[in-house]
């Protein structure tokens, strides 16, 4: 029989296992964070994940961005054109590419590639004994799994979203130069003109942040994986959608604060 | 053994999932320098028993002292160190899959900054030959070796720190007899050149007479038979006897039946 309380006890349920949840998170991280100040560093293991995130998504990357600067400049003279404020493209681009596309989309590619990645062969370990294995041998399987993930992520999607942000304005000034019939240098002046470092850095810490989040979330779900093979997928979905839907909010969160500046 | 201390002495241990107890006050004594079988039924806690003893599972009660010390009281870096004298050799093997089988086998030395990398990889080559495997081995990653390969190469990965204590977990299972009974040798020979008191668990009773010096039979989360591995196909005990002969009637088919 359906009770009238019932309702309420589903929200419950879901308010503890959010909490639970969000409890559970915050500590891994704190953990996983707290072990890059003791020692031992598995700089081997840092070097292997620096490249695989950095080095390996730089062609999606690039890709994307690209692009995002060429798509954006057809855009935004599509739309600028109805106002005679063509001359304005070069600066949305650049800003948009700095300020917002770049770590975004950078972040959302490596998010994808990387922590589906990242939570399949944590979680294939966790399923087949290795993280145990891990522990039988000496090896805290947090200081050498999860801690050099977190710092490598944290520093390439920066490394990352550089090429990107270049390569997004190069998308835009092909566009408009070659194809809109902007004059080069006049684009390259006033894109570099209005460019503050503000923008740059703003960029540049979203993306540190967007990279904590993304290999956070892919060893965060892998480490907890249970169930083999199916647990793993399982484990590998949850870690693209939750790294994508917390990057897409702290993309709002970190914009606030910087807007606030 | 008489009157010697237990290198490992387990009192009142206890463990469960949600409503279902798994250990329920196990009682086991392990002599320093024997090694230990406990058989027992699929699903009876013999796993969830090593997990216990080797610290990847926490028990809701009970003791575990391993040489006078109850580690379960232990400050975490003091159980880290106990930790690390304990060796095992997982079912599966365990093999990390993204590093070569020799760094696989020196990944103690290694990761405790023991040796330079290449002196980790002929001490790795070295106990590589130990258990029968060439030094071109080391070459290949766990993927490209067979099961009974991988088998050896997780026994020299567990040997390789040189452990006081080694636990086998289902050594044999999905081994063909005779490289069963190779890994048996091994294991005996392994833990006879270290002197480590050893703890196996295993179905297979060929292997649990061939490793153990005791056998231990676990069934509904308690030690109801513990006596010498020679005893334990005519123990006299219904349930040790139905389980080691594998007979359909019995005390155990009787309870599956309810």
């Amino acid at each position: 029989m359906i009770s009238l309380l019932d309702p309420l006890a589903a929200i419950g349920r879901t308010a503890i296992g959010v909490c639970r949840l969000t409890g559970n998170l915050a500590l891994f991280a704190a953990v996983g964070v707290s072990h890059l100040v003791r020692p031992p560093f598995y700089w081997r293991m840092f070097g292997r994940a620096l490249v695989d995130i950095g080095y390996f998504s730089l062609p999606v990357v690039a890709l994307t961005a690209v692009f995002t600067g060429m798509v954006l400049a057809l855009q935004t003279y599509t739309g600028f054109a109805r106002f005679n404020a063509e001359s304005a493209i070069a600066n949305v681009v650049v800003l948009s590419i700095t300020r917002e596309l770049g770590p975004v989309l950078a972040g959302l590619m490596v998010a994808g590639r990387i922590g589906a990645a990242m939570a399949a062969e944590i979680g294939t370990m966790r399923v087949t004994d290795q993280i145990d294995a891990l522990s039988t041998l000496s090896t805290n399987p947090m200081k050498y799994l999860v801690a050099p993930r977190l710092l490598a992520g944290t520093i390439a999607l920066p490394l990352l979203v550089v090429i990107a942000d270049i390569l997004g304005v190069m998308g835009g000034f092909i566009v408009s130069t070659f194809k809109l019939g902007f004059n080069q240098a006049t684009y390259l002046r006033s894109s570099l003109d209005f460019l503050q470092t503000d923008d740059i850095v703003s960029g540049l810490a979203k993306a540190a942040v967007f990279g904590f989040l993304i290999t956070l979330m892919g060893c965060y779900q892998g480490y907890n994986s249970r169930g083999g093979a199916q647990g793993v997928g399982a484990a590998t979905t949850a870690a693209v959608v939750s790294a994508s839907i917390l990057i897409l909010a702290f993309d709002y969160v970190l914009t606030e604060a910087f807007f606030a500046r | 053994m008489n009157g010697a201390v237990p290198k490992i002495r387990l009192r009142e241990l206890r463990k469960g999932f949600g409503n279902k107890v798994v250990l329920d006050g196990v009682d086991l004594d392990v002599m320093p320098g024997t090694s230990t079988v406990v058989i027992g039924g699929s699903g009876s806690g013999k796993s969830v028993l090593l997990k216990c003893i080797l610290g990847l599972m926490e028990p809701d009660s009970g003791s575990i002292v391993i040489d006078g010390e109850d580690v379960l009281s232990l400050p975490a870096a003091r159980r880290e160190a106990v930790r690390a004298r304990i060796g095992m050799l997982f079912q599966n093997g365990a093999l990390f899959d993204s590093l070569p089988v020799w760094e696989n086998v020196a990944f103690g030395l290694l990761a405790q900054r023991k040796a330079s990398r290449r002196a980790a990889r002929k001490r790795g080559e070295e106990f590589l030959r130990h258990v029968g495997l060439a030094a071109s081995v080391g070459e290949l990653t766990p993927a490209e070796l067979s099961g009974g390969m991988q088998k050896r190469v997780a026994l020299a990965r567990a040997i390789a720190a040189q452990p006081e204590i080694m636990f086998f977990d289902e050594p044999t299972t999905g081994l063909d007899p005779i490289m069963g009974a190779i890994i048996d040798g091994l294991i005996v020979d392994c833990v006879k050149r270290l002197g480590s008191t050893s703890v196996a668990i295993t179905h297979d009773m060929a292997s649990a007479q061939r490793i153990g010096d005791t056998v231990a039979m676990l069934h509904h989360g308690r030690i109801v038979w513990s006596g010498p591995a020679g005893r334990v196909m005519d123990s006299g005990n219904p349930v040790v006897d139905q389980f080691t002969h594998g007979r359909r009637e019995g005390p155990i088919q009787m309870e599956l039946r309810r």
